[in-house]
């Protein structure tokens, strides 16, 4: 990954895309979030959702399972490269985070981080601190998820 | 057949005889958010192997897979991953009282934050809170309801804080 001073506000990138199927909605919906239109394609009919509908949260988790992976593909390619890895530290958190649309079994939704803002900790002057925009957008364009995530990068010393 | 729902309800030591006789009588609606605290659940015990498993399909980062990686980590010692405690978080909600409520979703999150990591054997304890609620102006048969929760470990460090709105239909439109 990257280190804090090679990062600039607005760098966008594509980082994965992801298909929903009835069958990983099911089983996520099983263990965590049995309401009936994340588990029954009827109920998900009558539903606001007008189809057998993922769970938020696991498309919040599918968004983070594909950040994982660019970043490992992004470590590798520095190292590659013969340039250092930075390790990131753990996000605090993150905030406005909106299910825009449902997520249908079926649907295939591709995802696009922005950096939006930047700055130093000044706490921990070793760090600085991003806040990345990651959307998700369907084979139809529509933006379906959003959310603003924060995280600790470390500056170069 | 008629079935006398609040005699059932009674019976069972629910004190219910103001509701409507119906099937629908157990079933939270809007209306039934009040505000201050709804209530505390759990504890919901996580083991080691759910917190491999998860990150193994979600977040497949070292701190969250292997011992070794993780002690050498900033979170100094295998941690689930975040958003392993937020599944989690739903799921308690689900069982505490959204799976009888008649609860349409959730636009979102407004903010979530994760100040300490939870660990194998660690027995999670949830609170929510109401801090919101008003009748929705675009549909107007539901309201919304602004929750506050707080995931906590057994020696009451807070792990994760969170506030979240979900849409509930009204009693009046259930019945009408």
């Amino acid at each position: 990954m990257r280190f804090f001073e090679d990062i600039k506000i607005g760098q966008r990138r594509e980082f994965g895309s992801f298909t929903f199927t009835a069958e990983n909605i099911k089983a996520f919906a099983v263990k965590f979030d049995p309401q009936r239109f994340h588990l029954d394609e009827e109920e998900g009919r009558k539903s606001l959702f007008g189809g057998l509908a993922a769970s938020g949260w696991h498309v919040g988790s599918v968004c983070m399972r594909l950040l994982v992976d660019d970043s490992q593909r992004q470590a590798s390619e520095l190292i590659a490269r013969g340039e250092k890895v930075a390790v990131w530290g753990p996000s605090p958190g993150f905030r406005e985070l909106r299910w825009i649309k449902p997520v249908l079994a079926g649907d295939t939704i591709s995802f696009v981080s922005e950096i939006e803002t930047l700055r130093t900790s000044e706490s921990r002057p070793e760090w600085g601190i991003l806040e990345a925009r990651h959307s998700g957008t369907n084979q139809r364009g529509e933006l379906v998820f959003s959310m603003l995530a924060t995280a600790f990068v470390p500056r170069r010393k | 057949m008629r079935v006398d729902w609040v005699e059932i309800a009674t019976k069972c030591g629910h004190n219910l005889a103001s509701r409507k006789m119906s099937p629908e009588m157990n079933k939270l609606f809007f209306e039934d958010f009040k505000l201050g605290h709804l209530g505390r659940f759990g504890p919901r015990h996580v083991t080691a192997e759910e917190i491999r498993a998860f990150a193994a399909e979600f977040d497949p980062q070292p701190m969250h897979l292997d011992e070794v990686a993780a002690s050498r980590s900033m979170l100094k010692g295998l941690a689930g991953s975040g958003w392993h405690l937020c599944s989690i978080t739903m799921r308690m909600i689900f069982d505490g009282f959204i799976g009888r409520a008649a609860s349409l979703g959730s636009p979102g999150v407004n903010e979530l934050r994760w100040l300490a990591p939870f660990r194998p054997g660690d027995d999670i304890l949830l609170d929510v809170e109401v801090t919101e609620a008003r009748v929705s102006r675009s549909r107007p048969t539901t309201g919304i309801v602004m929750f506050k929760m707080t995931a906590s470990n057994a020696s009451g460090q807070v792990l994760c804080e969170m506030t979240s709105p979900i849409i509930v239909q009204r009693r009046d439109a259930a019945a009408s």
